[in-house]
């Protein structure tokens, strides 16, 4: 019942946030973010009760939904997914105070968030592959929206095309799933959606999902469709066009919350579901070796030398997130405890550091109004506070031990380095190039001469403070003691066909 | 059952005619003053109708000698029609498209198509089933062109009556061939003989086979017989519009799957891979026509013969599933189309553009029309949690069940493109604002109706309990 409610809580939070009356709509946002801070408060009493030393998937709910087809409503929650709906959770109340200056249909605005959250904490506890599939779609129409009516100037474009590289991505993804649903038969005349049965099925030798040109073809299905969400090179294109129109909270649960929806995917599905298909595509390839080893090294090659050349500052992160993902992939391409580890604690790290760059981004856009990375300069004499905590984010960022950007990635390089050398070094000049970026920009905002434009600029105020705290926290305390984060899904990585 | 003992089975078709010639009675004695009367008139000879229709129920009886069956799949596609018809003359009601004195031969010519449809699901009979295709057809050419002071409307009839003369012509030399073939006319002796035939002469089979496939075809615009479709679309009144892209594509498909399911089964000629070539091209190429359309009802035309490429996969499968997806399919086609028309009608009448233009900043001037506008959209498009997508889900779940994953995948791929034109009109309605920024009011009757649409738009989406008692169905207790 504990995540039901989790799940849906926001969506009855939804309808009561439209029914507030239009000349009360300050009432909208205290209830907006008193209702995201129920999921939150559920989400540590999950924290508490999930038994981390058992293999076993915990809080697990079950019924029939449709007959036809076996579909069950199956929620229930590992490790892994205990740490990203913590994650989500904690986003929520962020991002509603992040979003406390908007005024058009803020009513609507808080609503479509609202159900975005319970499609995404819904996402993370689904078991049954339709559920799954529908909770991802179901993310799709609010980020539309939020994009779409309250972004940028190119809002429409980026909308739009976020939604049909998405919905691209998710409908070969769908003929897996029906493909994978057809070949399940449990008993005769019985299939299934069920993920964890189907893990057992896919591992039974002599079964139709265990065959393994099925594998690699179903893999390859859900593989672009969760590609196209992390996002991995060539399916990028539509992350930093979406990320510059969003508005700041929409961009934070974009970056924090979206792309780990991808990877999250990626570990549930690929990795766990179709090991013949992971084998394929991890050394099946002859001297193509380890493709998906390659994808992550481009993404993070790429991701940081397209940062590198920057001048929008938000455009800047949202290509370091594509950079920062690519450690994602390679941790898991690596499939090892190491490598698997690192790669979930990056998705972690990554969701609490990127949505601290994109609050801070908001902050300063908010006073200047433009987010040229050379039209400011000399900020940090006027603006002390938000230079620290902008400091400490690019730090985490680009991976200084101690924070807690280092431990994801390294953990990932060791796991990489054990199976594949030579990409594992090519993937250092990611690091390399994003000390240079983030140092550079560093420089260019806040030190130097006062640029006079901003002589009268506002220090952050205390709403924004408040709303980096937490994350900022985080990053210091999982840089330091990782191993809080880690003990949750030790044992779910444990039970994943590693090698 | 012979022709006597028929005759009490046959009620709800008698009731439609009386009504018919009823409401041109009434009509010529209230002097054609009032056309909410002969409406009403209308309304309750649908529910008489609907009421026999459930009386005489699925008794899977054959009546006439052979001539007509009730079975459930023929009971399906009367009530689908009749709510279609009673929805068409709700929404004529709130259009002022027609001119208010000509109303009486309007709603009895809607009345009557319903008879030319009930035939058309319940045939068994070659030459009945020619009749009535004919039937509906005739009836159509004049509902198209009603607009007798438009010119659009009445090229949209002449277009209608020249595309549907070749394409009825051709579908009768087919039926005639194989009449010649295997003597007989009735659907099921054909199919025991068929198979026969077709082994000695299968090109005799396969021509006859495309010839009725045009005939058909056309009914259910799927390409190449499908260049009537827009033109008509756009010209004819709107409820028309909605009337034909909805319960004459559901009769089309009653036939359809009466002919091929039962007739050309066990034929050895492979006819299933020329109609899935045709429900590729027609999908693709309904989405490809779409994209550019400025007029929303022409939009809707071209998405509606995408519509049937996709249900024609359901006839190409040849399975119970596939035909139980069609008619999943076809139900929540139902709401969903009729809902977004209704909204064409809705913003036609208050802002008197059927242009994209005139939905810019619908959000803010008539936010509920919007809003359901938008669920209308994106459960065309297949998104879920909406019925749109519980119905393609279906659809496709049978495809790929039968190994033809290349048209899953053209299929679900050209969903993708059609997510493109429908958010037009959504980011027209939201995204953008009117320089009229004037608040439209709607009847409440209006808005109950669109609730009606909403409703089960999203009910059918999450609530899977009818698909659940379709699927338990027996097929062969159900359609025989």
């Amino acid at each position: 019942m504990l995540l039901t409610s989790m799940i849906f809580i926001p969506l009855v939070g939804a309808i009561i946030v439209l029914l507030v009356p239009r000349d009360r709509e300050d009432a909208a946002k205290w209830i907006a973010f008193l209702v995201t801070l129920i999921p939150l408060f559920l989400a540590v009493l999950l924290y508490f009760q999930y038994d981390p030393t058992s293999v076993e998937i915990q809080e697990v709910v079950e019924t029939s939904w449709i007959k036809a087809f076996n579909i069950r409503y199956h929620t229930g929650v590992d490790g892994l997914s205990v740490t990203l709906i913590l994650l989500t959770a904690l986003l929520g109340p962020i991002c509603v105070g992040a979003s406390w200056k908007i005024e058009k249909g803020i009513k609507a605005y808080l609503a479509l968030f609202l159900l975005l959250e319970t499609g995404m904490i819904g996402f993370f506890c689904a078991l049954d592959l339709f559920l799954f599939y529908v909770f991802f779609e179901l993310t799709l129409l609010p980020m539309y929206f939020l994009i779409g009516v309250w972004g940028g100037p190119r809002r429409e474009y980026a909308a739009i095309k976020f939604f049909l590289y998405t919905l691209f991505g998710s409908v070969l993804m769908l003929i897996a799933m029906i493909a994978v649903y057809l070949n399940s038969n449990v008993d005769p005349g019985l299939r299934t959606f069920d993920i964890p049965t189907l893990i057992n099925l896919a591992k039974t030798s002599g079964h139709a999902l265990a065959d393994p040109t099925f594998q690699i073809w179903v893999f390859l299905g859900f593989f672009i469709g969760f590609a196209v969400k992390v996002p991995i090179f060539p399916f990028h294109t539509w992350l930093p066009d979406a990320h510059v129109e969003a508005p700041t909270a929409i961009s934070v649960v974009l970056a924090a919350v979206l792309l780990k929806m991808g990877t999250y995917g990626l570990v549930r599905i690929n990795f766990a579901m179709l090991p013949a298909g992971m084998d394929f595509f991890t050394n099946g390839l002859g001297r193509w070796g380890n493709t998906l080893a390659i994808l992550g090294v481009v993404n993070i090659i790429y991701g940081s030398l397209c940062a590198l050349a920057q001048t929008d500052f938000k455009k800047l992160v949202a290509y370091s997130s594509i950079g920062h993902m690519g450690f994602v992939i390679l941790g898991l391409a690596a499939r090892n405890e190491a490598g698997v580890t690192g790669a979930i604690l990056q998705m972690l790290n990554h969701g609490v550091i990127s949505a601290m760059l994109f609050l801070l981004v908001g902050v300063v856009y908010d006073r200047a109004h433009h987010r040229d990375i050379n039209g400011f300069g000399g900020l940090g004499s006027k603006m002390p506070i938000y230079t620290g905590i902008t400091t400490l984010a690019f730090m985490a960022s680009l991976g200084l031990p101690g924070l807690s950007g280092f431990v994801g990635e390294a953990l990932s390089l060791i796991g990489a380095y054990s199976k594949f050398q030579l990409l594992t070094i090519l993937s250092t000049i990611g690091i390399v190039v994003g000390a240079a970026y983030f140092l550079w920009t560093l420089q260019r905002v806040f030190l130097g001469d006062l640029n006079p434009k901003y002589e009268a600029i506002e220090e952050i105020n205390k709403r924004e403070i408040a709303t980096l705290i937490p994350l900022g926290i985080l990053t210091i305390v999982l840089g330091i003691w990782p191993h809080f984060a880690i003990e949750m899904f030790r044992n779910s990585v444990a039970g994943l066909p590693l090698q | 059952m012979g022709n006597l003992e028929s005759i009490r089975y046959f009620t709800p078709e008698l009731i439609i005619v009386a009504f018919a010639i009823l409401v041109i009675l009434f009509d010529l004695v209230s002097q054609g003053q009032s056309s909410k009367g002969t409406a009403y008139l209308s309304l309750a000879g649908l529910l008489f109708t609907t009421i026999a229709v459930l009386i005489v129920g699925p008794m899977n009886q054959s009546l006439f000698f052979g001539m007509i069956r009730i079975d459930g799949f023929a009971t399906f596609f009367k009530i689908i029609v009749l709510i279609a018809t009673a929805v068409t003359i709700v929404f004529s009601m709130v259009s002022n498209e027609l001119d208010p004195k000509a109303q009486g031969e309007y709603y009895a010519l809607l009345i009557a198509i319903n008879l030319g449809m009930f035939l058309m699901a319940s045939s068994t009979n070659i030459l009945l089933a020619y009749l009535s295709l004919e039937t509906v057809s005739l009836t159509s050419y004049i509902l198209a062109g009603f607009l007798t002071r438009n010119p659009r409307s009445s090229e949209a009839a002449f277009k209608y009556i020249i595309f549907g003369a070749v394409a009825s012509g051709t579908m009768l030399f087919g039926l005639s061939l194989i009449f010649g073939m295997t003597g007989t006319a009735s659907i099921s002796q054909i199919g025991q003989q068929l198979p026969e035939v077709a082994s000695s002469y299968p090109t005799a089979v396969l021509v006859s086979i495309i010839f009725i496939l045009a005939g058909v075809g056309y009914k259910i615009a799927s390409v190449p017989f499908h260049m009537w479709s827009p033109d008509v679309y756009e010209g004819a009144p709107i409820p028309i519009t909605a009337f034909l892209s909805v319960a004459s594509k559901a009769a089309g498909f009653a036939l359809f799957i009466r002919l091929f399911y039962f007739s050309f089964r066990g034929t050895n000629v492979n006819w299933t891979i020329l109609l899935s070539i045709v429900s590729a091209l027609t999908m693709t190429f309904g989405n490809l026509a779409a994209l550019p359309q400025q007029n929303v009802k022409r939009l809707l035309a071209y998405s509606s013969i995408a519509h049937g490429g996709y249900l024609l996969m359901g006839v190409v499968l040849l399975s119970g599933d596939g035909i139980k997806a069609i008619l999943f399919y076809l139900t929540i086609y139902m709401f969903m189309n009729f809902g977004a028309f209704f909204v064409v009608i809705l913003v036609a009448k208050e802002v008197g553009s059927e242009n994209i233009d005139g939905y810019k900043g619908l959000i803010s001037r008539a936010p509920f029309v919007a809003v359901a506008m938008v669920i209308f959209l994106f459960s065309l498009t297949g998104m879920p949690p909406l019925a749109g997508f519980a119905g393609k889900w279906v659809l496709f779940a049978a495809v790929v069940e039968k190994k033809l994953y290349w048209l899953a995948i053209i299929g679900v791929l050209n969903s993708v493109v059609s997510l493109y034109y429908y958010v037009r009109i959504v980011k027209a309605m939201l995204f953008e604002t009117s320089e009229d920024a004037e608040t439209l009011s709607f009847s409440r009757g209006s808005m109950a109706l669109l609730m009606a649409f909403v409703v089960p738009t999203i009910l059918l989406g999450v609530y899977w309990k009818p698909y659940d008692f379709l699927k338990d169905l027996p097929l062969d207790r159900f359609i025989g």
